[in-house]
């Protein structure tokens, strides 16, 4: 099977501008790229590069100016979307990581997990199982009822990871989800993600200034004013 | 799982602060709507106290209470004559500020009426009705006077022989019944001085025997119209049914005050729908990230927009349930009366859903516009 058929992420000459005329500004260049499952890489970049435009686009919350895009091989755009639901799609196929976890503040850290489940169509008790199974799986089963301002922050991301992955999505997209937290708790969230996608082999696209983690990415992205410069190769998702 | 519910539950002591202040809003507008309630209650339970079927008048008046009247003290038997009327009674009707015996001013309407004829008090609440032709009273709680109490009137002393309840006048004065001998010399007979100087002048006045209006009750066979028929053939006279006058009351002698209270309270809804509405919209701005986090994550618009709409609807309720409740323990402290009807109660209800649900459309816009890229922040 060639890389692209097997590929979980494939993208191919996606560009985005934004304006017009003397007002246009190229955010992303014909960037091509794709991510295999059980794999982790890195989007990096300095600011203003285009790595959040490019996962924005990946997450399917910007329309892309050109290109083609399959997501778990479907072919979800190709100049024009062709899937109607773009959130029903997100809610099945695209888990997200973010750098403050975003939980509601309002439900606590199994209803936070569960919430998920359920707007994928599960029952309430299903649903609240599944929440515990991973929080427990997470190592924050002991936090189950905690509301989030009362957790700490890695604590906290365990849970949004455990959020992330409740519909066992095949990709999942990280916004610098180890900002917030320091070395040893980064390497926790990191070990914790490399775990995810060995064993749901689930890929996973990482956004991240935190050169700490550099080294637990399979390849590395490198975009510069929105052009994809290189692929660095850091460990293959075997070596992991 | 419901995320308005949730919410609320995480934001408790803010939210129910907000349905306080709310409530009291809601509150202000169910008494305003109590108080025009009450309003067209008093001005019609002096004209239902008779239980006439029709009113006597001076001709071309739209008397006894919108316009004054009066006509011969020999009216009344004169109508109790015409085939038709069961029983007839004179009544006459005056304002009075008087001193109190234990101090202080009172004010209220006394009606003199014929003993053991229509005009007199409907229902007693204590003491007994009048028994003796002249100097005593039968008094609405609303004065404060007890039985056995006295009070001077004119230039006698009346004693309280019994009190009814819920007799006030259209501008809310207390009413007190007495004789209509009594009445109609502390209405019609001039004070010595003044008698004195009409005398000097060559005219000694006007008789006495004078009335306000002549209160009919009817056969069940008869026919109203044609009783008013017969008493408008004396051209000093007009006959005014039950119905009218209790028409003339509510659209001629409260109208003003009824539109001044509809006008208030229409301010109020509109200024209750603006505090919803903002409100709303608050709530809305505060869960800004959490919404882009929801639209992120994929859940559907209907999920965001039941939320919003749900507490729009918790917080109108609650506000709202409040509201009645206050009023409701406070509504007798209020001078005039405050009359509640739980149709008024279940028509507030169903405007302040209605409002809940347009201003809620201001959060809604709000969440449906949140971008989900706030969420990933960058």
């Amino acid at each position: 099977m060639s890389e692209g058929a097997a590929a979980l992420v494939v993208l191919t000459g996606i560009s985005k501008h934004f304006g017009e005329g003397d007002t246009r500004v190229d955010a992303l260049r014909d960037v091509s790229m794709s991510v295999m499952p059980g794999e982790i890489v890195g989007l990096v970049g300095p600011s203003g590069s285009g790595k959040s435009t490019l996962l924005n686009v990946i997450a399917c919350i910007l329309e892309p100016s050109a290109g083609k895009m399959v997501l778990d091989g479907d072919l979800i755009f190709e100049n024009r979307w062709l899937k109607g639901n773009l959130r029903q799609l997100r809610l099945e196929k695209i888990g997200f990581i973010f750098q403050f976890h975003n939980l509601l503040p309002f439900l606590n850290a199994t209803e936070n997990v569960a919430m998920v489940r359920e707007l994928a169509g599960a029952s309430t008790s299903e649903a609240r199982h599944r929440a515990i199974e991973l929080l427990d799986y997470l190592g924050v089963g002991h936090r189950k009822t905690a509301m989030p301002s009362t957790i700490s922050g890695g604590e906290a991301q365990r849970v949004a990871i455990a959020r992330a992955i409740a519909n066992r999505p095949r990709i999942i997209l990280a916004d610098e989800p180890t900002a917030a937290l320091d070395s040893q708790r980064a390497g926790i969230v990191m070990d914790l993600m490399s775990q995810v996608a060995k064993e749901q082999q689930a890929a996973i696209i990482v956004v991240s200034h935190d050169e700490k983690i550099f080294n637990r990415f399979h390849r590395i992205f490198y975009l510069r004013d929105g052009v994809l410069e290189t692929v660095e190769k850091r460990a293959t998702p075997a070596a992991v | 799982m419901n995320l308005a519910y949730r919410d609320i539950r995480h934001n408790l002591g803010r939210f129910v602060l907000t349905c306080i202040g709310l409530g009291m809003l809601l509150g202000v507008v169910l008494a305003m709507i109590g108080i025009y309630r009450g309003l067209v209650s008093e001005a019609l339970a002096l004209a239902r106290a008779p239980q006439a079927d029709l009113w006597i008048v001076e001709a071309d008046r739209r008397g006894p209470f919108a316009e004054s009247s009066r006509i011969p003290g020999d009216t009344r038997e004169a109508v109790e004559r015409i085939h038709g009327v069961e029983a007839a009674g004179s009544v006459t009707y005056m304002t009075t500020d008087v001193e109190r015996t234990q101090g202080g001013r009172l004010r209220f309407q006394l009606i003199g009426y014929e003993q053991g004829r229509p005009g007199g008090p409907a229902a007693l609440i204590a003491g007994r009705p009048l028994a003796r032709s002249h100097f005593e009273l039968v008094a609405d709680r609303s004065t404060g006077l007890q039985v056995g109490d006295t009070l001077m009137l004119g230039r006698n002393r009346f004693t309280v022989t019994g009190l009814t309840a819920g007799q006030v006048t259209s501008g809310g004065d207390p009413v007190a019944y007495i004789s209509l001998l009594d009445s109609q010399k502390l209405q019609f007979e001039l004070a010595p001085p003044a008698a004195r100087v009409e005398l000097a002048r060559g005219t000694p006045g006007g008789g006495k025997d004078t009335v306000n209006a002549v209160v009919a009750r009817l056969l069940p066979t008869a026919s109203a119209t044609d009783v008013a028929r017969s008493v408008s053939r004396w051209k000093h006279l007009a006959a005014i049914s039950q119905e009218e006058q209790e028409t003339i009351l509510t659209r001629s002698v409260v109208q003003r005050a009824r539109q001044q209270i509809g006008l208030f309270t229409s301010i109020l809804m509109v200024v209750s729908a603006v505090i919803i509405a903002l409100i709303i919209y608050t709530m809305t701005m505060d869960k800004i990230r959490e919404i882009a986090t929801l639209k992120l994550i994929g859940a559907p618009d209907r999920t965001i927009v039941a939320m919003i709409v749900q507490q729009a609807f918790a917080l109108g309720g609650t506000g709202f349930l409040l509201g009645a409740i206050l009023i409701s323990t406070v509504k007798d402290y209020f001078p005039r009366r405050v009359l509640l009807q739980p149709q008024d109660g279940l028509a507030l209800a169903t405007v302040v859903m209605i409002v809940c649900l347009i201003s809620s459309g201001l959060g809604v816009r709000l969440a449906l516009r949140v971008d989900p890229a706030k969420a990933l922040g960058g």
